[in-house]
């Protein structure tokens, strides 16, 4: 359970990476959010999978 | 001073306003002095202030973990390589240099406390272990959170320096350019 909620340190670090990514990509702050929401997804969706793989191998051994 | 006007987008709400890089190198000095006041001083407020919130946030917050220890400058005995990434964002990492000089010759520290100061390394005892053992993970937490701060603010003094990637234009347009230039030339 503690490491569960130590991935909730993940969430700030995810969304400031994807805004200022995103931010240096465009001028337009509409472009901006909407890049931004799909960059935190794509991270977001990675980390997931590898957390997921990860806590399949630490059953399995 | 070097004006740009983007090509026309099928939304009006998601077109790109008008660019004006006013004085690119002081722009990008600015952006690293502190993250956002580039973008500021070019009259590019959203973006400036987007930055300053995301980047000072997450170094104020890693600062906070970590106690104020985990930003610090020291090359001997143990080289403190997060530092090199830590400056990029400018003058908030700046004490851990004014520290790290008053520490080696013995001045007393900024602030009248341990803030941004190297640890002491000293015949049986090292201090770097007892901030480790202090704050347990949160200690390489915070030095991860001020690490990634200045790293983005390189990003940042780029786009001050020479503008957006995609100006004017989707990343989708950009990924089919892309996927043009890795094509074989035809007749070939």
């Amino acid at each position: 359970m503690q490491t569960l909620s130590e991935i909730w340190f993940a969430l700030p670090l995810i969304v400031a990476i994807s805004l200022v990514y995103a931010g240096t990509r465009h001028e337009a702050m509409g472009v901006i959010l909407g890049h931004a929401a799909r960059v935190g997804g794509w991270i977001a969706g990675c980390m997931s999978l590898i957390w997921i793989f990860l806590l399949l191998v630490s059953w399995w051994l | 001073m070097a004006t740009t006007t983007p090509q026309a987008a099928t939304d009006p709400l998601d077109a790109d306003p008008p660019l004006t890089l006013r004085d690119p190198a002081l722009a990008a000095f600015l952006a690293w002095l502190v993250p956002g006041l580039g973008h500021l001083y070019q009259g590019r407020t959203a973006k400036g202030v987007l930055f300053m919130v995301c980047i000072l946030g997450t170094f104020i917050y890693g600062l906070f973990l970590g106690g104020g220890r985990v930003v610090y400058a020291q090359w001997r005995p143990e080289k403190r390589l997060p530092y090199l990434c830590q400056i990029g964002v400018g003058i908030p990492a700046l004490p851990a240099l004014v520290q790290a000089s008053r520490a080696r010759s013995g001045k007393p520290l900024l602030f009248g406390s341990e803030f941004m100061a190297p640890p002491r390394i000293e015949p049986g005892r090292n201090e770097l272990a007892d901030l480790h053992l202090k704050f347990h993970r949160y200690f390489e937490l915070g030095t991860v959170y001020t690490m990634v701060a200045g790293l983005l603010n390189m990003l940042v003094i780029y786009d001050a320096f020479a503008g957006p990637a995609y100006y004017g234009r989707d990343e989708e347009d950009e990924d089919e350019a892309r996927a043009g230039d890795t094509g074989p030339p035809a007749g070939s």
